[in-house]
């Protein structure tokens, strides 16, 4: 087990309600970004002396640009529907992690300058002066929102507590307290392409080696295919795929299957990251400029389709913003929905046949599958709503001989958030990381113990990353997460491999790392 | 007397009517710029009025939350429903059917709302969270509605109260003439505290009756690759 300097929650059968507890995550915020992050995204360098009458101005901007801020702000009943929903109320006990606690801290200054009520009754409607204690609040507690829209699920009026959280941060850059994860990222995705900031020759070098050991295993030469243009597909997928475990498992797959669709790809420079951040800090303007970059590289590149690789925000911002902010794309292959994720693609492979397998190379492994929250609340695969629990369901279920799914309390829309999301993937705030994980790790816990699982699978590299960081802490192994298409690469059979497919079906084969 | 709560009754109107309408003018008047439905969404615009009347109807989101804020919240405001059509008949001459063959479920619904609110007030004293979370206006809200919905059962019940007069009153009031009204104790605290709760509306947390319309998670259809939206503050970032 992994060595921490907080507590780690014990696993136990059910994540049980807890009494609330006052302040227990007050002590923990994440760095401040330093006017090195901030200038490049348009923010002061460091917070502003005006900020009291700065921070009241933004509300009133961002109030009448963004209709949920408004209804939301209004609209809350204080039922208490949202009050267990969030993983982080429910390992950290802090009252200010219930989602409507969250949004009141924000509410009660709203409340205080702009209704009514507040202005002349403040105490019966609990709004509260806006003071440098607020800002730090504020700072504290939206940096422990990983923005997963569990509790938009159960509201009765689906108050968001993303959208709130979102604004909350942009008020915060607005006055120069912007976090520096975030705002570190990306300033380096406007500068080199990609949130970590490698440039071009070292994801050329990346690939090149990728194509070695692809022909090494199998005999046949699958490509990864930089900045070749007139490619037919552009591949958009997070940067972590280039070269972290378990994710370049799953580029490795991608290429796979482009290779026996025999379809010409390509990844791009410009466009080597599919995340983007702008969405956590709630900044229209920059997750624009960061859309802008993909629409730049298909043109430039002269593609026909654009398909994005397992991320879980990165398809939000794709699936539901990308046609808002960077289209319309009425320059691509108008037969395709734009952009297409890449478990939409293999699943039409699948269906049309195009694709064979020998799942027997996956029987070392029983799989789960974890949905990721962007995913899952808030974007879809194929036409039916839904899409996104059952595509990427059939993909491994064609792949893998061995699947459970976990409770079902805690999939589906209903999924548990890794506890990583939302720009909370820094090791400054492990804490609420590790905590906040304490939901999905128990209902894992649970199918490992009750239906001998053994791996779990997911689509997003936030989650594969934050997985391989927490799972020791809960006395799991880092590498029972495993990527989708690593599953798929396992499994697929490819045409002229070493050993073809006759004996592959005797499975005598070497598999590989597997 | 009468005069006051004429006056009253005709200040509380105006003030609900165009308290509301500019709140409502406000959400329509503010762009949703991106797509934000909490999905599985529906894929079409009747899919979405079909899952709105499900909200509204049955509070289906409350209902997969938590079941006894769902049995009492849905008993309150089914109850206040059948309640508030009763009342129409105080307003109308002659009484429309409909509102006629309601009238003896009306009784039963008065109780009714009593308990769904006395449920909720006792969730909101003796759960911890939901304690956290209100302020001194969330119970007092509970307890005005208690009180008129007690008000209103003692003139059924206990002190009767002359509703013919009352309904002489109301009728007479909507041609902007004053008549007179019983003066009843439990009458008049039942109309000023119902005065009351027309004035605060568009103030308060009641805004939620607007507001479920306007909710982007849920009034919008779940087509972004299909259909391109764009707000007008964002269009003018393209020029
Ligand atoms: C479109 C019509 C309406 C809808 C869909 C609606 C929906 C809801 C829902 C889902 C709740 C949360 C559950 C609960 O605590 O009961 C709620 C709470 C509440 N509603 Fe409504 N409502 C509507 C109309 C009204 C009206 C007309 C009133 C009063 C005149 C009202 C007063 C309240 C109050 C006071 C609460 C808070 C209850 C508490 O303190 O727990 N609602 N409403
Ligand atoms: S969005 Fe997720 S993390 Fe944020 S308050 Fe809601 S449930 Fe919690
Ligand atoms: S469920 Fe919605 S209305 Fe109820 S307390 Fe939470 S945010 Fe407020």
């Amino acid at each position: 087990m992994a060595k921490a300097e907080f507590d780690v929650p014990e696993l136990q059968e059910y994540v049980d309600v807890p009494e609330l507890v006052e302040g227990t995550m007050a002590h923990l915020s994440p760095y401040v970004a330093k006017p090195v992050h901030n200038t490049p995204l348009g923010f002061p360098g460091e917070l502003v002396d005006d900020w009291h009458d700065k921070v009241l101005e933004k509300l009133d901007d961002l109030r009448s640009r963004y209709r949920s801020l408004q209804v939301y702000l209004d609209a809350c009943v204080k039922c208490g529907a949202c009050t267990d929903k969030c993983h982080y109320y429910l390992s950290t006990k802090d009252p200010k992690n219930m989602p409507v606690g969250r949004q009141d801290l924000l509410r009660k200054v709203y409340r205080r300058y702009n209704t009514f009520a507040g202005k002349y009754f403040p105490w019966l409607v609990g709004a509260k002066d806006l003071t440098r204690e607020t800002l730090d609040e504020w700072y504290s507690y939206y940096h422990q929102c990983s923005q997963c829209r569990r509790c938009s699920v159960f509201c009765p009026y689906g108050i968001d507590t993303a959208e709130i959280s979102m604004a909350a941060r942009e008020i915060l850059d607005s006055v120069g307290y912007g976090q520096k994860y975030c705002n570190e990222i990306i300033a380096k995705v406007h500068e080199k392409g990609n949130n970590l900031g490698l440039p071009g020759p070292a994801i050329l070098d990346t690939l090149e080696g990728l194509e070695e050991d692809v022909f090494d295993e199998t005999g046949v030469a699958v490509k990864y295919p930089l900045d070749v243009k007139g490619a037919e597909i552009l591949l958009v997928t997070p940067s972590a795929d280039f070269f972290a475990e378990p994710h370049v498992d799953g580029l490795i797959g991608y290429g796979k299957v482009f290779h026996e669709a025999g379809v010409s790809w390509t990844m791009s420079t410009t466009a080597s990251e599919a995340g983007n951040f702008g969405m956590f800090i709630g900044s229209y303007e920059n997750m624009r400029r960061v859309a802008l970059r993909i629409r730049q590289a298909a043109l430039e590149l002269g593609v026909k389709r654009i398909v994005f690789g397992e991320c879980g925000h990165a398809w939000r911002v794709a699936y539901a913003f990308l046609n808002t902010l960077a289209g319309p794309f009425d320059f691509l292959d108008p037969r395709y929905p734009v952009p297409q994720h890449i478990c939409e693609y293999t699943y039409d492979l699948i269906q049309q046949g195009k694709l064979r397998f020998d799942k027997s190379t996956n029987d070392d492994m029983t799989l789960t599958f974890h949905d990721s929250c962007n995913v899952a609340r808030a974007t879809r695969m194929g036409d039916k709503p839904g899409g996104q629990f059952d595509i990427p369901r059939a993909v491994i279920k064609a792949v893998c001989n061995n699947y459970v799914d976990m409770d079902h309390e805690t999939i589906g829309e209903r999924t548990f958030c890794c506890g990583g999301g939302g720009g909370l993937l820094t090791d400054d705030l492990m804490e609420i990381r590790v905590k906040g994980a304490l939901p999905r790790m128990t209902a894992l816990q649970n199918v490992i113990k009750e239906e001998g699982v053994t791996h779990m699978a997911a689509i997003c590299a936030i989650c594969k990353s934050q997985f391989t960081k927490v799972l020791p802490y809960y006395g799991m192994e880092m590498d029972q997460i495993v990527s989708v298409h690593q599953l798929v690469s396992n499994a697929i059979i490819l045409t002229g491999q070493n050993s073809d497919e006759e004996d592959a079906d005797s499975d005598d084969e070497a598999d590989g790392d597997a | 007397m009468s005069t006051v709560y004429a006056l009253l009754f005709i200040v509380a109107t105006a003030v609900l009517v165009i308290g509301l309408a500019t709140k409502i003018a406000q959400y329509a008047r503010t762009p949703a710029p991106l797509k934000i439905p909490t999905t599985p969404a529906p894929v079409t615009q009747t899919g979405v009025v079909m899952r709105m009347f499900r909200e509204v109807v049955f509070f289906e989101s409350l209902f997969k939350s938590t079941k006894w804020t769902w049995i009492f919240g849905w008993l309150f405001h089914m109850a206040l429903f059948v309640v508030l059509l009763r009342h129409l008949r105080y307003f109308m001459d002659p009484v429309w059917l409909p509102i006629e063959l309601i009238q003896p479920f009306g009784v039963y619904a008065g109780f009714a709302m009593l308990a769904g609110l006395g449920g909720l007030l006792i969730r909101r004293i003796f759960v911890d969270r939901v304690r956290y979370i209100s302020a001194p206006s969330d119970y007092l809200w509970l307890l005005l509605l208690i009180i008129i919905g007690v008000s209103g059962l003692m003139m059924k019940f206990v002190a009767h109260t002359d509703i013919v007069m009352v309904k002489q009153f109301f009728t007479g009031l909507m041609g902007f003439s004053i008549g007179t009204l019983p003066i009843d104790f439990a009458l008049l605290v039942h109309l000023a505290l119902v005065a009351l709760l027309m004035i605060l509306f568009p103030f308060s947390k009641l805004l939620h009756v607007p507001g479920i319309f306007f909710s982007p998670t849920r009034n919008q259809v779940d087509n972004p690759r299909e259909k391109r939206h764009l707000a007008d503050w964002a269009k003018a970032m393209e020029e």
